[in-house]
């Protein structure tokens, strides 16, 4: 199984691999998603689902679903 | 005086863009719409030094060029379209000192356009306590641009930005990086093709499916030597350009700003900590709501019942005031009440966005969004429509107004077309004066029958509403892909000067946009309650005085018998005949009939109607209550208000459209009159069948 951002778990950190373009909105790229850079979970409202994230400095909260979509190494 | 300068001013959300405009323009400001679509167009007039002015025009907010909805086609439209009388002669980018990097994403698009571009570093007096240092000098060089400090909270570096405005032709319009470099096999062929668009238009026109100012897309890609991309090809490339345009953003910043961690002092973590927990963020969110629908019950009595008691003796003042005649009438009964009907509304509205713009303002509005977001999703809906759902409970006119947002266009549909359900201050008296005549007063199990029927009520209306959201989701196929990504902004106390200002717009936006029609509406309603046509009309006071000779009745009830008459012969009166029929069935009456008719205008004009053609004199529920519970059914006989006819009734006024001001702003909101139609059609439809049912079921 592939780790990705849904899998984190709070207060833990990962560098973001890769992503499918055609599941991952381009406005998520704009907002810092990007490959390479730093996610940390922040947050979760119940069952885990939206996700609050902190991704190089940006603040942001997705869904789960497209947060699944991610992809990201521990550090 | 020369030619006033265009200025736009760009920037992302949360960047304080609408702060820097308010500082430059003040109250010299406007708000419309764009024409023929609903994004708000705000524009205002700022005078710059040595006597010249600039039109400066605050562009909704976007994260980038590539736009996703109708707010952000707005930005692309207006920079693209040469012709346009907006078209900017200096753009102003804002960006917050905190997200410089993600700000910058914007900006180098906006550069890529060869428009004269300044950019504003907005909370600049937040940057020590943050431990952020700029190398001014180094981005002005690498950015090509003139970069303005400015901290709109306190009013510094306007001057300083009003003075580079002035001075724009000075600012270079070259791009600070190339956008070509994604695939430039593909940008020369672009070139070559159209040699004499710019190219960065050119593929913004390319990459979005919509026609942007002058360059038609059509043409474009039915040019011959021009082969056109695969959507997911240009998508990919869109992502390949912003990864591009931020490994740029990136290597300038390594250089040019540094964050000391040791000075940053972070009140978002523990802030967060509490606001977004899964249980206390509920909690406070709960206690919150609570005490802002308390504040504005509580805060907006004195303001309303000192409304209501000036324009009912101005209208007596008036009565009295100016020679008898219909005219005079017509502005004493009509106009006056008319106009007290919108202003008495404004309290509660101004109330309402006070808080809505205080939490939003502060930051916390991002959080409630986050923790309702999976609840709202079930229904349809979004977490941003939690906030226009609960402020539903107060008036629906602000709470529609409070959907702009939403940016998903299906996901604030189906909350503008759902929050009419949800029980408003106006069906209340509507409700108290029914469940007082058909229910009980009696407790069992320490249950008040009474507030118990009250509180169903409300349960009811915010059922429907999510049901109603429910099959909305299920049934509306619009095409509108939008994903969820919220910002999480930092915590800011708001600022007061944008938030008095957001109170006065949007207080004025009801005044004079949903004010016309109940103006229209009451002055209609006047005409047929006091016109009517034939004898019995005309010679109302000879008839029933002639009925009543032979009975011994004080003068005071031979007028009201006289008025009840005339409303009975009024055209009002012989519409609610007409309409019997179709009330019958419901357990009502032709007043009834009426009164419901009449209340399509508002709901709570149908207490007042009653009370007119039930001839009683005033308002006062007491007194009409006596007479409601005394009528008979004129077809079943016995008491009129039974607890089949009651409940009926107060069914009816849960489900039915009954308010010309909400329809009005769907009009606006939604800019046609479809939707505001069909909600009044199945709105109403869905309420006589729900009526009907409990009535025959009931009896």
């Amino acid at each position: 199984m592939k780790l990705t951002v849904a899998h984190l778990i709070l207060g833990q950190r990962g560098i973001i691999t890769d992503f499918s373009v055609d599941t991952v909105p381009l406005k998520l790229l704009e907002m810092g998603c990007l490959p390479g850079n730093i996610v940390e979970l922040v947050q979760t409202a119940p069952f885990r689902d939206p996700m609050y994230l902190n991704i190089n400095g940006c603040h942001l909260a997705i869904r789960k679903e497209t947060a699944l979509q991610i992809e990201i190494e521990l550090i | 005086m020369g030619k006033q300068i265009n200025v736009a001013l760009i920037g992302n959300p949360n960047t304080g863009k609408t702060s820097v405009f308010n500082q430059l323009t003040g109250l010299n400001q406007q708000v419309g719409n764009y024409p023929g679509i609903t994004v708000e167009k705000k524009e205002g007039i700022c005078k710059l030094p040595r006597g010249l002015k600039a039109h400066i025009i605050d562009l909704p907010g976007t994260y980038s060029l590539n736009a996703s909805s109708l707010d952000e086609n707005v930005v692309i439209d207006l920079l693209l379209n040469k012709n346009d009388k907006d078209f900017p002669d200096v753009a102003v980018v804002v960006s917050d000192a905190e997200n410089l990097k993600r700000n910058l994403l914007l900006f180098t698009q906006i550069k890529d356009l060869e428009i004269p571009t300044i950019l504003v570093i907005n909370m600049a007096d937040r940057m020590k306590r943050k431990g952020i240092s700029l190398d001014i000098a180094l981005l002005e060089e690498k950015l090509k641009t003139r970069i303005v400090l400015v901290s709109a909270r306190k009013g510094t570096g306007i001057d300083d930005l009003k003075e580079q405005i002035l001075n724009y032709q000075k600012i270079s319009t070259e791009p600070c990086m190339h956008a070509s470099g994604i695939d430039p096999e593909y940008f020369n062929l672009l070139r070559k093709t159209f040699p004499n668009q710019a190219l960065y238009k050119l593929w913004l026109v390319i990459t979005h499916d919509a026609n942007f100012g002058n360059i038609d897309r059509g043409t474009l890609t039915k040019d011959a030597n021009f082969n056109t991309k695969s959507v997911s090809d240009l998508k990919r490339l869109q992502q390949k350009e912003t990864i591009l345009r931020y490994k740029f953003i990136n290597d300038l910043l390594k250089e040019a700003l540094t964050i000391d961690l040791k000075n940053a002092t972070d009140l978002r973590i523990k802030l967060d900590r509490l606001l977004t927990h899964k249980v206390w963020g509920y909690v406070i969110f709960s206690i919150i709501m609570l005490t802002i629908f308390q504040a504005i019950y509580d805060w907006s009595t004195i303001p309303m019942d000192f409304i209501d008691v000036t324009f009912a003796s101005f209208s007596e003042w008036a009565k009295n005031a100016l020679p008898t005649g219909p005219f005079s009438n017509l502005i004493a009964e009509g106009i006056i009440p008319g106009l007290g009907g919108i202003v008495i509304f404004i309290p509660q509205i101004a109330f309402l966005f006070l808080f809505i713009s205080i939490l939003e303002e502060s930051g916390y509005m991002s959080r409630v969004v986050f923790l309702m977001d999976r609840i709202m999703r079930r229904y349809g809906l979004s977490g941003k429509s939690v906030v226009p759902l609960i402020s539903g409970t107060a008036c629906a006119i602000p709470a529609i107004m409070a959907t702009r947002n939403i940016e998903s266009w299906k996901e604030r549909l189906i909350t503008i077309l759902v929050v009419p359900f949800t029980t408003c201050s106006a069906r209340l008296p509507v409700y108290l004066i029914i469940i007082a005549l058909v229910i009980p007063n009696e407790t069992y199990f320490g249950l008040n029958l009474q507030g118990l029927t009250l509180m169903l009520l409300y349960l009811i209306g915010f059922g429907s509403a999510l049901s109603a959201a429910w099959i909305l989701d299920k049934i509306l196929k619009l095409k509108c892909k939008s994903y969820f990504v919220i910002e999480m902004p930092s915590y800011k106390i708001p600022i007061f000067k944008n938030v008095a200002l957001n109170v006065i717009e949007k207080t004025k936006a009801f005044v004079f946009g949903a004010g016309k029609i109940i103006l229209a509406i009451s002055v209609v309603l006047w005409v047929l309650g006091s016109y009517g046509p034939g004898e019995n009309f005309n010679n109302a006071k000879e008839i029933v005085t002639l009925r009543n000779q032979s009975e011994n009745i004080s003068e005071a009830h031979l007028k009201e018998e006289i008025a009840s008459f005339k409303l009975e012969n009024s055209y009002i009166g012989i519409i609610g005949k007409g309409i019997e029929p179709a009330v019958v069935p419901l357990g009502y009456d032709w007043k009834i009939g009426i009164a419901i008719v009449s209340s399509f205008a508002a709901r709570e004009v149908f207490v007042g109607t009653l009370a007119t053609i039930y001839s009683v004199g005033s308002d006062e529920e007491e007194t009409i209550k006596k007479r409601m519970a005394a009528e008979t059914n004129p077809i079943l006989g016995g008491p009129l208000f039974t607890f089949a006819s009651g409940i009926s009734l107060l069914l009816f006024y849960a489900f039915a459209m009954q308010c010309m001001s909400t329809l009005a702003i769907v009009k606006k909101e939604t800019n046609t009159w479809k939707w505001p139609l069909l909600q009044l059609v199945i709105m109403s439809a869905f309420a006589y069948l729900v009526a009907l049912i409990a009535f025959q079921v009931l009896k």
